[in-house]
């Protein structure tokens, strides 16, 4: 591995009142690498994410960014540095049309104020053919006519759009049928071979063993495991999600407090 | 004119538009959005020739050219005030101030234009005037964007209370007659031939000259362009259109100057509604707020200018109504000001659940609703009926929007 990660997290601490949701948490992604990021509920994964993305800012540890500590303070700035994330719900507005939800904030504007439809037309075709995403058979349908896998597809393609660095998805396949989850995972392989960091969130053991090269175990707001894919099981990664050792019990030494 | 319309390949059909190519695969395309429950301006047009044909039927007068233009002026408030509350309407919310907001409008301005001392000069007034309802707008809009009020409780609270203000700056007088020409002359007055046709040829040249620059943008940026032959079919249909209207109200006093002033409302606010950010951003904020403001747009921003934007076009549109009326009165923006105005941007096919409609549905449903009003009118109905008919074709238009919208779900276009 490099000893330079694209994002790297260092003993990141986050609390919510009594309640420690990341507890010296160490996380990393790298260019042109798939981390998934799995764990059961309440493992963390979400405060993580929300941590990276500016959402919540972080009570101790470092976060380091090509290898410079930095603090992201709100969604703007993680974009600034080029994170990108595409939540579950999506966030696409049904009633415009694909491009339009593509360059939703961002518009590309020409003379007089106009927004220029015909350079963002061209930019979002070029996106979807550069991601091989052909199931979209015009860019000027409106969202709410398109199936679950190519919403997916118009929402990672929006976080690319922006020359991204890092692109996180949080449960990309979970709303899927078997078709759809099959287009979302090559879209997700192809941002890896496009030599983008990206780091999947799933509950789903073998989407994440087809599509990550890293593999980060959360247990109750700690790190218990990093795997690299190919040295690994799922039966492994499945243990270490219900029973990996933790570093501190929740509750026994620090907190009267406890994780509910 | 044909030399653009190619062949429809006989491959299989998409759904696009563009794979298809010429005028019939755009033609098929139109029939299919119609089926799957994109109705467009269908039902409206046929209401429109409808309604047309009914009272023809009754009364041979509704279809003269002086009625024509009766029409025209009629239709020029709710038009106004209804583009306002279009662009509310698409971010989901409601104003139903929009009626007493209009009376401010038109009682500012007579008031202003009051001959004596205090007279204000004319460009003065109105603006002044504009300026109230923008600033009405705003006051509400900001209890509804920083604070969180319901939109429709603080416009309830509106309704209430600028109908007080109405009727304290009125008074004692009872009636302010207006005397200033150009105000007077808004709705009274009418285009001669000579400028109609400057304005005609105008709007078409606009007409063709936006679609072709899109043409010509879509080919720098080598994307699929609609034929050419359509574009020149919309636009002979347009002007045919308009050479109608132009001449057939000549043959009477000729357009209101309000046409001009709805024309004007028109092109501007659909420009802003389609060609720039801010509008796109209200259609968004009106199909997801959530989405929109992760997306970086200001939510609380848009309502507050959208809500402003209601005030000051009431504004507007009261003017039109004070000088349709020559006077103002402690009934100015009562009545049916309000509900006329709302039905209106529902008839033309603007959605109250948002992020769904057109600037056009205003005028397209002030039409109806002038037709209907003044249709009625002619076969000298009471006042009762009027208000029975036009909530029948209300509670119609909402029902033909619901049913297209269930189809449209139904066949996953919405």
């Amino acid at each position: 591995m490099s000893d330079q990660h694209l994002l790297e997290l260092r003993a990141v601490d986050k609390s919510f009142g009594a309640v420690r949701a990341l507890n010296g948490v160490d996380f990393h992604a790298d260019a042109g690498q798939v981390m998934a990021l799995v764990g059961d509920n309440g493992a963390g994964k979400s405060t993580l994410i929300k941590c990276v993305a500016g959402i919540y800012p972080i009570d101790g540890g470092d976060l380091l960014w090509e290898g410079q500590p930095v603090s992201i303070n709100g969604p703007k700035e993680a974009a600034a540095l080029g994170i990108e994330v595409v939540y579950q719900d999506l966030a696409l507005c049904d009633n415009l049309d694909v491009v339009e939800n593509m360059f939703l904030g961002r518009e590309t504007r020409s003379t007089f104020r106009r927004l220029d439809e015909a350079k963002m037309e061209r930019e979002t075709m070029d996106v979807l053919k550069d991601l091989s995403v052909t199931t979209i058979r015009s860019v000027r349908q409106t969202v709410a006519g398109l199936s679950g896998g190519q919403r997916q597809s118009v929402a990672v393609a929006k976080a690319v759009l922006w020359n991204s660095k890092l692109v996180i998805l949080d449960e990309p396949t979970a709303a899927l049928g078997v078709a759809q989850t099959r287009q979302v995972l090559d879209l997700v392989k192809r941002l890896g071979e496009q030599g983008l960091a990206v780091v999947i969130v799933s509950h789903n053991m073998s989407d994440v063993f087809e599509v990550a090269d890293y593999i980060t175990v959360l247990r109750l707001g700690q790190n218990v495991a990093e795997f690299k894919r190919t040295e690994t099981t799922q039966r492994e990664v499945v243990e270490a999600i219900t029973a990996g050792e933790l570093h501190s019990v929740p509750g026994m030494h620090e907190e009267e407090g406890a994780l509910t | 004119m044909s030399t653009a319309v190619e062949p429809s390949p006989s491959a299989p059909a998409t759904d696009s538009p563009t794979a298809r190519g010429g005028l019939r695969g755009y033609t098929q395309q139109w029939v299919d959005n119609v089926r799957g429950g994109d109705l467009g301006v269908l039902p409206i047009i046929i209401g429109i020739v409808a309604i047309g044909i009914y009272f023809q039927a009754r009364n041979s007068n509704f279809l003269t050219a002086g009625n024509f233009v009766n029409l025209i002026a009629q239709m020029s408030p709710f038009a106004v005030i209804g583009m306002g509350m279009v662009f509310v309407l698409l971010i989901a919310e409601i104003d139903l101030s929009v009626g007493y907001v209009s009376g401010m409008g038109g009682v500012v301005a007579a008031v202003l234009l009051e001959p004596g001392n205090g007279q204000w000069p004319t460009w003065l007034a109105l603006t002044a005037a504009i300026a109230t309802g923008v600033a009405i707008g705003l006051f509400q809009g900001f209890f509804v964007s920083r604070i969180g009020v319901p939109s429709f409780v603080v416009t309830l609270a509106g309704l209430l209370a600028w109908n007080g203000v109405v009727l304290q700056v009125i008074g004692n007088k009872g009636t302010i007659v207006i005397q200033d020409k150009l105000v007077i002359g808004l709705a009274n007055d009418n285009m001669s031939n000579g400028l109609a046709w400057i304005v005609l040829i105008a709007s078409v040249a606009l007409f063709l000259g936006v679609q072709l620059s899109t043409v010509y943008r879509r080919r720098q940026a080598e994307l699929p362009n609609v034929p050419l032959s359509l574009i020149a079919i919309k636009t002979v249909l347009l002007a045919g259109i308009g050479i109608f209207v132009v001449e057939w109200a000549d043959t009477d006093r000729g357009i209101p100057y309000v046409g001009l002033l709805m024309l004007v409302a028109y092109v501007f606010w659909t420009f802003v509604a389609t060609r720039m950010r801010f509008g796109r951003h209200i259609y968004a904020v009106g199909g997801n707020a959530e989405a929109s403001r992760r997306a970086g747009i200001n939510v609380a921003n848009i309502r507050l200018v959208v809500l402003g934007i209601s005030g000051g076009m009431s504004a507007l549109g009261g003017i039109v109504l004070a000088s349709r009326l020559s006077s103002v009165d402690t009934s100015t923006g009562g009545g049916s000001v309000l509900l006329y105005s709302i039905a209106a941007c529902v008839i033309g096919g603007t959605s109250l659940f948002g992020g769904r409609g057109k600037v056009s549905s205003a005028i397209l449903g002030a039409v109806v609703i002038a037709m209907i009003d003044n249709g009625l009118g002619l076969l000298n109905v009471s006042a009762g009926t009027k208000f029975v008919v036009t909530g029948i074709v209300l509670l119609a238009a909402v029902t033909l929007d619901s049913l297209s919208r269930r189809r449209s779900e139904a066949t996953g276009r919405a």
